[in-house]
């Protein structure tokens, strides 16, 4: 098993030829080092107003919804309005990470507040955004230790906390960001809409496996 | 048609297209998939380039794939994975097997893999004690019908939601038999509670990949369901299982490659949930698999790299070609008796599992060009299907009077505008002719219509 050299022959004599030489090697490895993009979409452009425009009109496109928050001290009382809106449990499972979890709850006694990764009974979360693409409406979410990867994926209703800051033009713009951040963490979400479903007669139908409800709180300041 | 075959093409078109239920189903195809898709590319002005730019970026990895394998490799080890070099599928099935008994595994949960039907892992896996469960709810639908998948993305496609319904009064034997079953909503609920307790049960979660990136030795898949990332996310070992064909040089590479494949697969801007995954769980994760593995596959891949099947390997597995195939359209992914149906299939399916078990698929074609033009990768599937037939002819598998047939027909393939009648009168010639001889049944084409006349006088 694991044939590595026996499985790269197989490609070399393919190929018509042997191993590279030291100089193509180092072209390839530019090309790599490079990172050049392809095209971007024009709509992946402009000033921020407007990629925050984009960035909501997409998502709401997608299915999520989005609600604009002046300031994070307004997080828990906009969480408490949702959860009670779309009769959600007042139960809410929060990010370790400070962004969320330090948010000021105890104006909120009615929500059961609790800190950690997803649970099979965790009705709701609320995870803090790396990013958002304007040109997809898509949130780009990190693994960490404050950011457990099952909040995205188990709870009925997601909640993501995004800085309008932090939303960017295209997909590249995140990869840029996350070398910036080092080695790249062992999952990068990115997430557009809720989950959803055409599997049976074509009809599509959302909350398939992942949440049923996605919504976004974008923070202004 | 659970046991179609693919020497069988043409018997297997006539049952298609004699079947109200499943002409019914098709009928979604060409609506959901063929529209949404035209609005999509439409809506993007830079499609085309991204398009073009996308075909550079798999030519330019492709014919250096031993230094992009090698780089991958080494950054999965880097990130801690495991690299799994597999020359076949037993190689490959062999790999997952003890990956899985060292990991104590009884459920192994199953992202959307092609591979994996490809190399049969699920009917492996049962033989060894271990229960693997699809979790992509089409994917779902047919493991409990015992069914191949009829479409590479919509698996189920062929199937009604009665019929879904019956399966799942079959499989859920613990809920209320009278339980009301009507609607796909009911239908998804059930789905979904099911699954969950799967999720969160499996001990191995074994998902496909859509891009291998080089850069960062990162394994990038896209559903619209999730059941990718509960299946990645959950269990104690992930197992990416993949063709050595998925590499991409960089994360800006995989970028420009997603914007065209959500948009020639369902029309949409972007799947639901696009995800990047680096190796296992991380010092302080409190969540993640412990181990990452990848299967890399070969199993007939590089040998297509030697020659005019290159182009192929560019496949991202959208489904356009599927979707835009009057003969797909016409009877379906079942009738190619094969796991990769439609244009794509017929190119590939020689090549991965040999051309005589395989060789009336390049027939399954009326050479009208709309998978060309439609594949966001620019693969010449007309091209390629004639590449085929003229090796069927060389390797003179066919009989003597088919061998015949196919020289007139290999001449007027060439010639789109003589070769529907000149097929047509070809075809009722042979068809008399063959029985005559008593050899009707070894007769591929002729049986006294063509395709296309099949097809116009499908129900
Ligand atoms: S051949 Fe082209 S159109 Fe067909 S599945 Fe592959 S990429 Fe898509």
């Amino acid at each position: 098993m694991s044939d590595r050299a026996g499985l790269l022959s197989a490609v070399r004599r393919a190929l018509g030829r042997g191993e590279l030489g030291v100089d193509e090697r180092r072209e390839l490895d530019a090309r790599i080092a490079s990172a050049e993009s392809g095209p971007i979409p024009t709509r992946a452009q402009g000033e921020r107003r407007e990629l925050i425009d984009r960035f909501i009109a997409m998502a709401e496109e997608a299915s999520a919804t989005v609600r604009r928050v002046a300031a994070p001290g307004e997080v828990p009382a906009a969480v408490g309005d949702y959860l009670a809106a779309h009769n959600l449990p007042s139960r809410l499972r929060v990010a370790p990470d400070p962004a969320v979890a330090d948010l000021p709850w105890r104006g909120q006694p009615m929500i059961d507040i609790s800190v950690g990764a997803a649970r099979a009974e965790d009705s709701a979360s609320l995870t803090p955004a790396l990013a958002g693409v304007a040109e997809t409406g898509t949130l780009a979410l990190v693994s960490g230790p404050g950011t457990p990867t099952t909040l995205n994926l188990l709870p009925d209703a997601h909640i993501v906390l995004l800085r309008a800051g932090d939303i960017v033009g295209s997909l590249e713009e995140v990869w840029t960001r996350l070398r910036r951040l080092g080695a790249l963490p062992r999952t990068v979400n990115f997430i557009t809409g809720p989950s959803r479903s055409a599997d049976i007669e074509q009809t599509l139908q959302m909350g398939a496996h992942g949440p049923r409800r996605l919504h976004i709180l974008l923070i202004d300041e | 048609m659970a046991h179609a075959h693919s020497s069988n093409f043409e018997a297997n078109a006539r049952a298609a297209l004699a079947d109200a239920q499943l002409q019914r189903a098709l009928g979604h195809v060409r609506v959901n998939f063929v529209e949404r898709r035209a609005a999509a590319a439409a809506r993007l002005p830079e499609f085309e380039r991204l398009r073009d730019r996308a075909v550079a970026i798999k030519d330019h990895t492709l014919a250096h794939l031993d230094y992009y394998l090698e780089r991958f490799a080494d950054e999965v080890g880097a990130a801690g994975g495991t690299v799994h070099w597999c020359a076949d599928a037993a190689e490959a099935r062999a790999a997952i097997l003890a990956i899985c008994r060292k990991a104590g595994a009884r459920t192994v949960t199953k992202g959307k893999s092609m591979v994996g039907e490809e190399i049969a892992i699920n009917a492996h896996l049962e033989a060894n004690g271990i229960e693997p469960v699809e979790t992509d709810l089409g994917e779902y639908i047919i493991q409990l019908r015992k069914e191949p998948p009829s479409h590479l993305i919509a698996p189920a496609i062929h199937v009604s939601k009665e019929q879904v319904a019956d399966a799942f009064r079959a499989a859920h034997r613990n809920l209320d038999p009278a339980r009301p079953l009507g609607e796909p909503a009911a239908l998804l609920a059930e789905a979904r509670a099911a699954l969950r307790g799967k999720f969160l049960a499996a001990d191995v979660g074994i998902t496909g990949a859509n891009f291998l990136v080089a850069e960062t030795g990162s394994a990038i898949i896209v559903t619209n369901e999730g059941n990718g990332d509960l299946t990645q996310t959950l269990p104690k070992a992930h197992i990416v299982l993949t063709g050595i064909e998925k590499l991409v040089p960089t994360l800006e590479d995989a970028a420009t490659l997603l914007r065209v494949l959500a948009r020639s697969a369902t029309g949409q801007e972007f799947s639901v949930y696009t995800t990047v995954a680096t190796g296992p769980r991380r010092a302080g994760d409190l969540d993640g698999p412990g181990e990452f593995h990848v299967i890399l596959l070969d199993n007939g891949r590089s040998a297509m790299l030697a020659g005019n099947l290159r182009d192929a390997l560019r496949c991202i597995r959208c489904g356009a070609c599927l979707n835009h195939c009057p003969v797909y359209q016409a009877v379906g992914g079942h009738a190619y008796g094969a796991v990769y149906s439609g244009p794509i299939g017929a190119v590939i399916t020689p090549a991965l599992h040999g051309l005589a078990g395989a060789r009336h698929l390049p027939n399954a074609s009326t050479f009208c060009g709309r998978c060309e033009e439609v594949c966001p990768m620019r693969i010449p599937l007309p091209r390629l299907l004639r590449h085929w037939r003229e090796a069927e002819f060389e390797r003179h598998l066919q009989p003597a009077v088919s061998r015949a047939a196919l020289a007139a027909w290999a001449f007027l393939a060439r010639r789109p505008r003589i070769y529907g009648p000149a097929a047509a009168l070809a075809a009722a010639v042979l068809s008399r002719l063959g029985r005559r001889h008593g050899r009707l049944g070894s007769l591929p084409a002729p049986a006294g219509a063509t395709f296309q006349q099949m097809w116009r006088r499908r129900p």
